[in-house]
This record gives C-alpha cells, structure tokens and sequence, in this order.
C-alpha cells in the first residue's frame, strides 16, 4: 500500500494506493492515524482514489479509525471513491457512517 | 467470449497472509487460461482473498505449519473455488450480520459476508479432520460483474 500525507491548515489529508488488505495495508492505514492524532490532526480525509481494492480487515480498520478519531472529538471523512469501493461501502452499510466526498474542496469545506 | 471445458488447479499453502497474493495469482492465472473476463476479477478475488484469510487467521491460527489447501475449477461459466484449512471449526451462524445497526462500527466480522454477496454460492463444511472448508461459485451469467 501507498500514502502520501498533506497538512491543509487543521486538516490532514491522507492519501491511500494500492491495495488496503490483511497483513499490510490495515496496519499501515492504522499507524497512519495514530501519527496523526500525534501530531495533534484530528480532522482526516482520506483520499481513496488510488486505492485499487479493500478487503474486509481493511474496511474493519477504516471502521476502527473512525471510532478512535470520534472518540477524541475529530473526524474521519472520505473522498475520491472508486466505483467498486463505493459498492462495497454501500453492501456493508458503512455509507450510512462515514462522510463521502467527490470533490476535495468541499469535502475541505465540511470539517 | 471463449470459456473452455473444464481447468483445474490444486495448491496447498502456508498460513501465512503473504501467500493470499500467490492463491489470487493462481486463480486469475486459470481463469485467463479459461477465457474468464477480466471484467469479473475483483469480486471473484475479493471473495477468495477473504476464505483464505479466514483460513489461516481464524482457521489456522496463523501457525505457517498448517496448511490451506484450494481447489480452483472453471466449468463453461461457473468458477468454482474450495478453501479447505486445518482448524477446530466453527458454526457461521453464529457470525452476526454486520450490517445490523448495532454491528455497523464493529472492526472485524464482515469477511463471511464479503464472500456471500460476490458469490453466487457459498456454503461450510467440515472436513473429516475438524476443519473448515469453504465452497464458492460464481456464474458469469448470474452476477455480470456486479456485486448486487
């Protein structure tokens, strides 16, 4: 898996390649979070887009980071999903939980 | 579109994550071979990536000295896949459905039910020796390449 980080103002954007799956990809994106909520980023955006597939133990650490960064009173939001990725988050239900953005601006705009 | 008569294809790995790589390459390997679209790949390997996973974490208890053994088949339009590992078993139903609303923000339980919406079939077994084996089909007609 790849990541790339940036820092707009209060916001960090995290963005996400390859493949988000058992073993790798789940730790890393938890790590990822961590460093972040560190570094005194509560707010995160995840940008998906070149994230080319997602298991269930990378969609259940999504899941966990998201209640780790509720908890300390950010958010966790979402942006630039596939096609595929969209359909998994809609099957699972997890549209219902987290925020989802195609555009980046607006998502900025949301926190 | 071509699908050939029958392929098969046996393999037998250690538990251990790095080898689901290796269970998805020889899966698409076969399923070229068999003229299987591309277009289908991704939920025919999200759903093999998630029984070989539950193999060797739940199954196997991630101990690399046991073995999970696939059997890959593609027949006119149906692929058929068994994950066999060398656990004590479990029952899935008394896996909870992740999408009920007090599961939603559980981090793990939704491997079973990955495998059941991107298959066409999948039923559990138990192997003569206590374990787990996983059989799943997906027919090209029945899913035209999308998850629903």
């Amino acid at each position: 898996m790849k990541s790339n980080i940036r820092d707009l103002g209060d916001i960090r954007i995290i963005e996400l390649g390859g493949k988000i799956t058992i073993g790798t990809g789940d730790v890393k994106i938890r790590e990822l979070v961590n460093q972040a909520l560190e570094d005194g980023k509560k707010e995160i955006l995840f940008d998906l887009g070149d994230v080319k597939a997602i298991d269930s133990s990378g969609i259940g650490e999504m899941v966990a980071c998201y209640t780790t960064v509720t908890k300390r009173g950010g958010h966790l939001k979402l942006m630039h999903l596939s096609p595929k990725i969209n359909d998994i988050l809609q099957v699972t239900q997890l549209i219902t939980v987290f925020d989802v953005f195609d555009d980046e601006r607006e998502a900025l705009g949301s926190f | 579109m071509t699908i050939n008569n029958t392929l098969k294809a046996n393999l037998a790995l250690s538990s251990r994550f790095e080898n689901i790589e290796v269970a998805e390459r020889a899966l698409l390997d076969l399923c070229r071979r068999a003229g299987w679209p591309s277009e289908d790949d991704y939920w025919l390997t999200t759903a093999l990536r998630e029984a070989v996973a539950n193999a060797i974490r739940h199954g196997n208890q991630q101990d690399p000295k046991r073995l999970v053994r696939l059997e890959y088949s593609v027949h006119d339009s149906t692929v058929r896949i068994s994950v066999e590992d060398e656990g004590s078993g479990f029952d899935p139903a008394d896996v909870p459905n992740p999408t009920d609303a007090e599961n939603l923000l559980r981090p793990s339980g939704r491997g079973i039910f990955y495998m059941r919406q991107f298959m066409s079939h999948v039923e559990f077994r138990s192997t003569p020796s206590g374990g787990t084996a996983v059989l799943m089909e997906r027919k090209l007609e029945a899913t035209d390449g999308n998850p629903d």
